[in-house]
């Protein structure tokens, strides 16, 4: 018997999925999962902080309540996209853009597409009822009430695929816009599989139109990566001041692939992202760094697992939050080592800035280590800005928020460093830059 | 007017009482050397100049061309003209000297409501002042202070202070830790910038940097006061007979 009290919320969102369920891609086994998800969604609802992977972000308490499904942006809406792409355009990169759940033909870059390279529609690709994709791109992970109910709700996203040996010059940009013309959340779901050989850079920004309002942005992210591949990735969340951004990315890693990805969180009300990397392949590397951005009640929440599930693999994690006002970062990072892998070396180091007495950071580092012979350690530290160098800087003509900003930027740069793309690497900086003239 | 006045200056440090009612008037063109023992009160005298928090004026006050320094934010009176080389300078992890320097210098002309000096106007001044002073180019590229020995920290103040071109240079002990060939170097370089609007208050426990920087007037501070004011003489006297007379005068 069913015991869990449903919240107001689950009930009032146990109603949109009956209401959706017609407007939601995909039929028969589809269907089936996406109803699978949502009963395991429900089991739980909203996660909330007696959840341990939740403790620090509870969601039933912020974001209370999941809004109703965005309506298919309209001729406006997509203006509105537009416009807000525009302002954040990214020079030489190949886009792919999602308005309000959906994918946006018009707004994307379809044309002269490399040769082995393949970029559909998850609308298109569920419609034309492929099992066998279809259900990698919904094999999601139950154990994460929110990746369920994303699995559940996903109206659309962006399936691509990278054949064996193609190593593309251009890199991918999976634009996520809120139009915002009305409260309401999104849904969407993607697909990466990089075949053998290949050498890949995926770009994400999330950004909003114009005067959006409270919006909830669900992604869900799957990559595969195969033997000898690499893939840059480069996430940049600029949502508006209100939104809501719950994320996630699963990557699973071939032998000898290889992963760097870099997070900077400055937009948006509250946000988590969990990102799960498996070490499925021997002699793999990930390097995972990040950076958060924030201030005014701004809520950011990056959960890592790492898995080493094979021997040989290495694993590196840069991560710096900057705190201002009453912002509230939090980090979680588990390394799990399995028995079989042996020789892992994995290390985490997560640095946080608190730029005022209301500021709040949390890092929880884990380690589950089941091998004997490994490398693996962790630090985390939180402090504030040194005054010994503020007044060194100040004594030199430097007012002091613009000292503050130079230490800032330094303290940030190590992790932003990490970006293989000096054009990407500029892109974060210049992020970075906006964030700390919006504080001057 | 003085460029510089220290008044009966009554400063505190978390409720102690460290300098206990100091005067000092520096004029256009003047070198005045602090001499003291370790503990009299040098740094904080340079402190309070500069504007570092943590201290307490109680009472006295400082006039910097006839206005009042402590109203003054530390980078508006690095902006008006005020410098002080520090004792012990900060390393600056992540930030590159060249781009600390830069935007320094454009900060303090700002404030004064000048243009900002252009990134190759910059490069070609700073190049002209590091030769001067032996410090070579990839120096600048480096994080401020960052892996600099000791010589190198305190060259690197004098090329500030030459970059800068402030009406008064404090200097707190810029001798400390230099063997006799920076310390050479360093003391030309603060020559090069003597002028006859330019004042250096120059702190020092050694009467031997006053070999390398002649002052016109020397001051001796003993825990917490200026005890005796004089001529350069003042320094070779201290050599011979030390600070202990002094002590009993404070
Ligand atoms: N931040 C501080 N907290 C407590 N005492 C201090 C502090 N700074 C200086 N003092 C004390 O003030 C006195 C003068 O110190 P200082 O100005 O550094 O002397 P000097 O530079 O002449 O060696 C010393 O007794 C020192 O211990
Ligand atoms: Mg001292």
């Amino acid at each position: 018997m069913n015991v869990v009290a449903k919240t107001e919320t689950g009930r009032a969102l146990g109603d949109a999925f009956a209401v959706a369920r017609d407007r939601l891609p995909g039929k028969g086994k589809i269907a089936d999962q996406r109803r699978q998800a949502f009963e395991a969604y429900e089991r739980s609802g909203l996660p909330h902080r007696r959840i341990e992977d939740w403790k620090y972000t509870d969601l039933r308490a912020l974001m209370r309540e999941v809004l109703p499904l965005a309506p298919a942006p309209d001729a406006a809406a997509l203006g509105r996209a537009a416009a807000a792409i525009k302002l954040r355009a990214i020079d030489g990169v190949r886009r792919l853009v999602l308005v309000d759940g959906a994918f946006a033909p018009d707004l994307s870059d379809l044309g002269n597409l490399d040769k082995g390279l393949s970029i559909r529609p998850l609308r298109e690709v569920l419609d034309a009822g492929e099992d066998a994709l279809s259900a990698q791109a919904f094999a999601s992970d139950t154990s994460n009430p929110m990746i369920a109910l994303n699995g559940a709700m996903a109206t659309d996203g962006v399936v691509i695929d990278v054949a064996n040996g193609t190593v593309l010059a251009q890199p991918l940009h999976i634009v996520h816009v809120a139009s915002g013309a009305t409260p309401a959340a999104m849904f969407t779901r993607s697909l990466l599989r990089l075949g053998r050989d290949t050498g890949v850079t995926l770009v994400e920004s999330y950004l909003a139109g114009e005067g959006a309002k409270a919006y909830q942005t669900h992604d869900g992210l799957i990559v595969a990566i195969g033997d000898n591949a690499r893939l840059d990735h480069v996430r940049l969340v600029e949502d508006s001041v209100d939104a809501f951004n719950i994320s996630s990315a699963t990557v699973t890693l071939g032998a000898h692939a290889q992963f760097n990805t870099f997070g900077l969180t400055s937009g948006g009300h509250v946000s988590r992202y969990q990102l799960t990397v498996t070490c499925a392949g021997e002699g793999s590397n990930v390097e995972t760094n990040g950076v958060n951005l924030i201030n005014g009640k701004q809520h950011a929440d990056t959960t890592l697992f790492m898995d080493h599930a094979v021997p040989h693999c290495a694993s590196r994690e840069i991560f710096r939050a900057v705190v201002d006002d009453r912002a509230h970062s939090v980090f979680q990072g588990r390394i799990i080592v399995r028995p079989d892998a042996q020789k892992t070396d994995a290390k985490m180091m997560t640095r946080a800035l608190l730029l005022s007495d209301d500021a709040e950071a949390d890092n929880k580092p884990e380690l589950e280590i089941f091998a004997d012979d490994v490398t693996c350690g962790h630090g985390a530290t939180t402090g504030a800005l040194d005054e010994s160098l503020l007044f060194y800087m100040r004594a030199r003509g430097l007012p002091e928020k613009e000292a503050q900003a130079l230490l800032i930027q330094a303290f940030v740069g190590e992790a932003i460093e990490t970006i293989a793309s000096d054009a990407l690497r500029e892109v974060a900086i210049a992020t970075a830059q906006r964030w700390l003239q919006a504080r001057a | 007017m003085s460029l510089l006045e220290v008044k009966d200056l009554q400063v505190r440090v978390e409720e102690r009482e460290i300098l206990h009612g100091l005067s000092l008037t520096v004029n256009p063109g003047e070198v005045h050397a602090i001499m003291g023992p370790n503990g009299s009160g040098k740094s904080t005298l340079s402190h309070v100049i500069a504007g570092k928090p943590g201290y307490e004026v109680t009472g006295g006050q400082i006039l910097f061309k006839g206005e009042d320094l402590l109203e003054m934010a530390p980078n508006e009176r690095a902006a008006k003209g005020v410098f002080l080389a520090f004792q012990y300078p900060v390393e600056i992890p992540g930030v590159t000297t060249w781009n600390f320097l830069h935007a320094a210098l454009n900060a303090q002309r700002k404030a004064r409501g000048e243009d900002e000096i252009s990134s190759p106007a910059f490069l070609k001044k700073v190049r002209e002042v590091a030769k001067s002073l032996n410090i070579p180019q990839d120096m600048l590229k480096r994080g401020v202070n960052v892996g600099f020995s000791g010589g190198e920290k305190k060259r690197n103040e004098i090329l500030q202070m030459a970059l800068f071109e402030p009406a008064v240079c404090i200097l707190d002990e810029m001798d400390s830790g230099l063997d006799i060939d920076a310390l050479r170097i360093a003391a030309d370089g603060v020559n090069a910038l003597r002028s006859p609007e330019r004042a250096m208050v120059v702190i020092t426990h050694y009467q031997r940097l006053l070999n390398y920087i002649l002052p016109d007037f020397v001051h001796v501070m003993s825990k917490g006061r200026v005890v005796k004011s004089g001529g350069k003489e003042l320094a070779l006297e201290l050599e011979e007979s030390g600070y202990a007379q002094f002590e009993d005068a404070a």
